[in-house]
């Protein structure tokens, strides 16, 4: 049905050919593991630098404000004034703090978005690695990230900042059950783990169409849940600054905070991405049915811009609800999940189940 | 009694663990320190340290003329500067017993009104902050910067005005006051709702707001807790209408009296008494006698010897002002009877059993400025 939408294995099959011809296989294999590595490194910077500057501007659309104006065009150059400023920022040492483990935190927070950003499909052909077992490995990468939290707040010794790991160990590994259960809502529905299957499952409607109320509300709990797993607001209380100073990373100066900052919103790009790919058909360019023709002129938009335009659509609803919400008290925060969302994620689950069953999606 | 309760957790329970919140801290609006013990997450009791702003005014004070302390007295509770000023100079023109201008005392009463408004404006934002709403600042300081153009204008100054001087004024108003006055009146009637749309009506804030910090009548009365904070418990301690001062006996209002007694109650009685305060204004505002800005006084005011004594209603609750004169133009002991003072020490009470998160939101509502505390 795509068929004439671009597919991006054909520039990689190329690549690929043009490196066979040039030297042996395997470094051929070592030389696509460099590239693609250093590509992710470029794109995860760039990403980073990119949505720090979306943040202030939504954010300060939000609150009647003009945002970075100054540095450059639009103050596009803000940003990066910013990270030349974190980079030459002393690293402060923390008397009695455990070196080892206070330094190792911010790398193992920045890994586990590293890895989750491999299995995601940027475009049609365009994935590193697409596993069998996709949605699983994302849910699982993503959720080694709390680890780096809970040794940062650990070691820091710093009472706030252990308050805030505590809390944010809480937090995760709560809300993990719920992303979990609201993306198995669509797995059964596409009966596939592998996200480029998922994908094009959707070819003929996005999941959140074609799934009946219980995916709209697999897309609610989904948009909940994966925002307090990134910690963000209105569930921010691991780094709630008007309670604990700046929560786990209170102690963390200069790139080291950089990195946690960076993987907070490389984190909110990951779960939008996939909160994309789930429910909003990632790649896919929006198809109804078998409308013929529709369906061709949708594919003349390009399969990377409608990934883009979707991941950005979440994360744009991510940020509006930092910038709206008050921040929830932490047994709120907890009866939110174990009372409510997760409940509600079983039965819809059953519910899929039946519908799946009975053969009534679409 | 605090040292006993250290003693007590340093051979009690180990899972009990003391943190200090301050003076560097993002909520405590200010320089004040709390010493919080904590089990877990839930505070068991907090002793609040003051004294990291202590400037010695009442002392300062004795060394001045009565002129020159009105600007000390802005110093104290910096967001209703205003009345502070005001509180000074009831009390000396009761002294010398001066019959001030009709126009003087109304012009009075609309710029507290006005004091009150910014204040309260300025404690919605941070209350929002406090509880993680961020948007809110930004929304209160956008519509009390129109208030502070309205004192800019008038006095030169935005925020330690000064203005109030014994006997009646600096000098007049400007001869746009009224005008802008009204269109600011306007203007924020049409923005105030904005305010309970973004967090009033908010579940997560009515959540985290309704029933924490429940203040008994009988606590707010036994602690002093006077202003909004006091109001919320339904404990009637307004001075307008216990005292009137200025053209308080002119107007019509009403004493917002809150009875959930908890962070919530406060947070409405403070939004009920900007829609009051813009009515107050209202009446006044068309009707200002012409006159003079001042009585006659003495370039050089010596109050009788004596012990005098005055209290006005601030954005944050009763400040009483006592001064005892041998005579002489400076004062020979001059005390003030500040609102936060009071307010602070209640926090202990209201705020043990409750988590963090809830130590700042009753913190917060309570709408603690720490000069005023320190003096």
């Amino acid at each position: 049905m795509s068929s004439n939408l671009y597919d991006f294995s054909t520039l990689t099959g190329s690549i690929h050919a043009a490196l066979s011809g040039m030297m042996s296989s395997g470094w051929v294999v070592f030389t696509e593991l460099v590239l693609i590595g250093l590509l992710f490194l470029l794109f995860y910077a760039l990403l980073g630098l990119f949505l720090v500057y979306l943040e202030r501007k939504v954010c300060a659309i939000i609150q009647n404000r003009v945002g970075p104006n100054r540095v450059g065009k639009w103050g596009l150059l803000q940003t990066i004034a910013d990270l030349i400023k974190l980079l030459l920022k002393e690293l402060i040492p923390i008397r009695k703090a455990d070196p080892i483990l206070f330094n190792l935190a911010p790398f193992i927070v920045i890994l586990a978005s590293f890895m989750a950003m491999a299995a995601l499909p940027f475009a049609k052909g365009l994935q590193a690695v697409d596993f069998n077992i996709g949605v699983f490995y994302v849910m699982a990468v993503s959720s080694l990230g709390v680890v780096g939290i809970l040794l940062a707040g650990w070691s820091s010794n710093s009472k706030y900042s252990l308050i805030g790991a505590i809390r944010s160990g809480a937090q995760i590994v709560s809300y993990e059950l719920s992303v979990g259960l609201s993306i198995l809502a669509i797995v059964v529905f596409s009966g596939t783990m592998q996200l480029s299957g998922i994908v094009e499952s959707q070819a003929d409607g996005w999941w959140l169409f074609k799934g009946h109320i219980p995916a709209l509300i697999a897309f609610v709990i989904f948009l909940i849940a994966s925002t307090a797993e990134i910690n963000r607001g209105p569930f921010d209380l691991a780094e709630a600054e008007s309670e604990l100073t700046a929560g786990f990373h209170t102690e963390y100066s200069g790139i080291k905070f950089a990195f946690f900052f960076l993987a907070e919103y490389i984190n909110m790009f990951i779960v939008a991405a996939i909160g994309a790919t789930v429910f909003l058909g990632g790649w896919m360019p929006f198809h109804i049915g078998n409308w013929e023709g529709f369906n061709h002129i949708m594919n003349y938009i390009p399969s990377i811009v409608w990934f883009f335009l979707k991941t950005f659509f979440i994360v744009y609803l991510i940020m509006w609800f930092k910038w709206t919400f008050p921040r929830l008290r932490i047994d709120q925060l907890l009866t939110l999940e174990w009372k409510y969302l997760l409940p509600i994620s079983l039965v819809n689950i059953v519910f899929i189940a039946f519908i799946v069953l009975m053969g009534w999606h679409f | 009694m605090s040292e006993e309760i250290i003693k007590d957790v340093m051979v009690g329970e180990n899972e009990d663990y003391i943190i200090n919140m301050g003076p560097q801290h993002p909520s405590t609006h200010g320089v004040l320190r709390l010493e919080v013990c904590l089990k877990g997450e839930t505070v068991k009791y907090l002793i609040p340290h003051i004294g990291y702003i202590h400037r010695g005014i009442e002392k300062m004070c004795e060394a001045d003329t009565y002129q020159q302390l009105i600007h000390l007295t802005d110093r104290m509770d910096y967001l209703s500067a205003h009345m502070n000023n005001e509180a000074v100079c009831l009390c000396v023109e009761d002294a010398l017993q001066v019959e001030i201008p009709e126009r003087v005392k109304y012009i009075r009463t609309i710029l507290d009104e006005l004091n009150r408004i910014a204040s309260h404006q300025l404690w919605w934002c941070a209350f929002g902050m406090d509880l993680g709403a961020l948007t809110s600042f930004f929304y209160g300081l956008r519509d009390r910067e129109h208030i502070l153009d309205i004192f800019e204008e008038s006095f030169g100054s935005r925020l330690l005005h000064s203005f109030v001087m014994p006997g009646g004024l600096m000098h007049d108003v400007h001869p746009n006051f009224q005008k802008r006055t009204k269109e600011f009146i306007k203007y924020f009637r049409k923005k105030l709702p904005e305010y309970d749309q973004l967090l009033t009506g908010n579940i997560i804030f009515q959540n985290r707001a309704k029933g924490i910090g429940y203040m008994s009548r009988e606590t707010a009365i036994g602690y002093g807790v006077t202003g909004p904070s006091g109001r919320g418990s339904n404990f009637a301690c307004d001075v307008r209408k216990i005292a009137p001062y200025g053209a308080y006996d002119k107007v019509q209002f009403n004493e917002i009296l809150g009875t959930g007694c908890d962070t919530f109650a406060r947070y409405q009685v403070r939004m009920a008494e900007m829609w009051e305060s813009m009515n107050i204004i209202e009446q006044l505002i068309d009707n200002i006698p012409e006159g003079d800005y001042t009585a006659k006084m003495k370039p050089i005011i010596k109050l009788p010897a004596g012990e005098y004594f005055r209290r006005v209603e601030t954005a944050r609750g009763e400040l009483a002002v006592y001064v005892v004169s041998d005579g002489n133009k400076t004062p020979y002991r001059m005390k003030f009877r500040t609102p936060n003072f009071s307010n602070l020490f209640v926090l202990n009470t209201l705020a043990s059993g409750h988590k963090i998160a809830d130590l700042i939101a009753i913190s917060g509502s309570l709408d603690l400025v720490i000069p005023d505390i320190d003096r």
